[in-house]
C-alpha cells in the first residue's frame, strides 16, 4: 500500500513544530500503524535524516504509550484499539494520513509525536492507591465482594492511562481517567477507607495540572481503547459530592 | 462547601446542573401557562392566567429566585467555558468529533448565548411591558387586569417576530436535549440503566418544548 504522511515534527519541547510530508510505498496491509512508522524511520535513517520520534512499549495494546492522533481521531480510525493494534488495512491505498501528538495543556510535546503524560502519574500519586500492610499475599476471597461490584470495579480498572480521553475531549478534560481510578477503588471495600480523601485530592491535582472540565459530550468513552463508560464519571461526581457534604 | 463551589470545576458544574434543572422545571410551568392561549379564542382564559401569575404570592416570590437561577447558570457557564478554552494551547490540524459526540453537547455555550439573546428580547417585549405599563387593560368578572392576550396577538402578527421566536425555541430544545441528562450525570445520578432512561427523557422533553412553544406562533398564523 502507498500513503502520503503528514507528520508533526518538533525538535524539542521549546521549538516550534511543523508538519512534514513523507511519501511511503510497499506497506503491507497487515502492518500495524507503528510498524508502518518503523518502515518510514528505517528509510529516513538510510537517507541520513532524523527519524520520527514516537512512543511505544508493549505493542500488545495494553501499555498506552502511543500518543498518536491520526486523521483527527485518538489512536486513529479503528474502534477500541491503541495504535499498535491499528492496521494499515483500515486505510485506503493512496490515502493522506495526518499524524499529530496529543494536544493538551496537561500533555506538553517533548519531541515529534511524544508527549509528557506524567501529569497522570501525579494525579495517581495524589490518591490513586490504597494503604495496606505489606507481607504475604492475602488468601483469595478473604474479603467478600458482590459480583456486580467486582465487575464494575474491574471494568474501571482496565484503564491503561493512555490519555486518549484527554486527547479527544474538546475541553482536554481528564475526567474519564480520574473517574476510572476513583470508581475502581470506590466499588471495593479496600478502597472505601480513603475514599473521601482520595476523590478530593485527585480532583484538586487534576485541576492544578491544567485539564479542562467535563461537559459530558461522551467523546472520551468512544475513543477509549478499553471502552470505559462515562457512567464512571457520574460515580466520580457522586463520590466528590459525598466527600464534600461529608456523608 | 464554600471551597467546593468556589475552587473546583466539578463543584461549579454541580451548581450549573442544579440551576439548569430548576430552569427546566420553570419552562414546564411557563409552557403550561402559555398553552392556555390556544384554548380560548376570546383571550379571557389567558388573561386570567396572566393576572394569576402577576398576583399570586408564590409566583411573586419565585420571580427573583428564577432571575438568580438564570444569573448563576450564565456566570458559571462563562467561567467554565473560558477556562476550558485555554486547555488546548495548540489545536489539532484535524479533529473529528462529529461521530463521537452530539452537536448540541459540543455547542452548549453557543446555544446558551442564543437563548440569552432571545431572553433579552423576550423580557423587553413581555415582562417589561407587563411590569411597567404599555399594555391595555381589560375587565373580566369585574376585575380589571392587563390585556396580555392582545399584547401576544400583536407581537405574533409580525412574521419576523414569529420566525425569531421559533428559531430561539429550537435552540432552547437543542440545549435541553443535552442539558437535561447532562445535569443528572453531573450531580452523580446516573448509571448504565439510568443513563438510557435520562437521555430518552431529555429528547422527549426537548421535543415537548420545541413543539409546545412553537404551537403559539403557528396558532396565531392560522387563526
Amino acid at each position: 500500500m502507498k500513503f502520503t504522511l503528514k507528520i508533526w515534527r518538533q525538535k524539542d519541547s521549546k521549538s516550534k513544530g511543523k508538519f512534514e510530508t513523507y511519501q511511503i510505498d510497499n506497506i503491507p496491509s497487515d502492518a500495524s500503524f507503528l510498524e508502518m512508522l518503523d518502515i518510514l524511520n528505517d528509510e529516513l535513517v538510510r537517507k541520513g535524516e532524523e527519524p520520527v520520534a514516537f512512543d511505544h512499549d508493549c505493542r500488545e495494546g495494553i501499555c498506552g504509550m502511543c500518543s498518536l492522533h491520526i486523521n483527527g481521531r485518538a489512536h486513529g480510525p479503528d474502534e477500541d484499539v491503541t495504535t499498535c493494534q491499528l492496521f494499515m488495512r483500515k486505510f485506503k491505498d493512496g490515502d493522506t494520513i495526518w499524524v499529530e501528538p496529543w494536544r493538551a495543556k496537561g500533555f506538553p510535546v517533548i519531541k515529534d509525536l511524544i508527549v509528557d503524560r506524567s501529569a497522570f502519574d501525579k494525579i495517581l500519586q495524589a490518591g490513586g492507591y490504597i494503604s495496606v500492610n505489606t507481607g504475604n499475599a492475602p488468601d483469595a476471597n478473604n474479603i467478600p465482594i458482590p459480583k456486580d461490584d467486582a465487575d464494575v470495579a474491574m471494568d474501571a480498572a482496565t484503564c491503561i492511562g493512555c490519555g486518549a480521553c484527554v486527547a479527544t475531549c474538546k475541553n482536554s478534560s481528564a475526567m474519564l481517567f480520574v473517574a476510572a481510578k476513583v470508581s475502581h477503588l470506590a466499588h471495593l471495600p479496600q478502597g472505601r477507607i480513603e475514599a473521601k480523601r482520595r476523590v478530593k485530592a485527585m480532583i484538586d491535582k487534576m485541576e492544578e495540572l491544567g485539564f479542562g472540565s467535563c461537559t459530558n459530550t461522551g467523546s472520551c468513552e468512544v475513543e477509549c481503547p478499553k471502552n470505559i463508560s462515562i457512567t464512571h464519571i457520574a460515580k466520580l461526581n457522586r463520590e466528590f459530592l459525598k466527600a464534600n457534604l461529608d456523608v | 462547601m464554600v471551597r467546593f463551589i468556589a475552587k473546583t470545576t466539578v463543584g461549579q458544574k454541580f451548581w450549573m446542573s442544579i440551576t439548569g434543572l430548576f430552569l427546566i422545571i420553570f419552562l414546564a410551568v411557563h409552557l403550561t401557562a402559555n398553552l392556555m392561549i390556544v384554548f380560548d379564542d376570546t383571550g379571557e382564559l389567558y388573561n386570567e392566567v396572566v393576572h394569576f401569575m402577576g398576583t399570586n404570592p408564590i409566583i411573586r416570590i419565585m420571580e427573583p429566585v428564577l432571575a438568580l437561577g438564570f444569573i448563576i447558570h450564565i456566570i458559571l457557564a462563562t467561567i467554565l467555558t473560558l477556562r476550558n478554552q485555554g486547555m488546548r494551547p495548540v489545536n489539532y490540524h484535524v479533529h473529528k468529533l462529529g461521530h463521537t459526540s452530539s452537536w448540541a453537547s459540543r455547542n452548549m455555550f453557543i446555544l446558551g448565548l442564543t437563548i440569552l439573546a432571545f431572553l433579552t428580547l423576550h423580557i423587553i417585549n413581555f415582562w417589561v411591558k407587563l411590569k411597567f405599563g404599555g399594555v391595555g387593560t381589560v375587565t373580566i368578572d369585574g376585575v380589571e387586569m392587563e390585556d396580555g392576550y392582545t399584547m401576544v396577538a400583536t407581537l405574533f402578527s409580525m412574521p419576523v417576530y414569529s420566525i425569531i421566536y421559533v428559531i430561539a425555541v429550537l435552540g432552547l430544545a437543542y440545549h435541553i436535549s443535552h442539558g437535561f441528562w447532562s445535569a443528572f450525570q453531573t450531580i452523580g445520578w446516573s448509571n448504565e440503566k439510568w443513563r438510557r432512561i435520562l437521555t430518552g427523557c431529555a429528547y422527549c422533553y426537548a421535543v415537548i418544548i420545541a413543539v409546545g412553544f412553537s404551537i403559539i406562533p403557528i396558532y396565531f398564523l392560522i387563526k
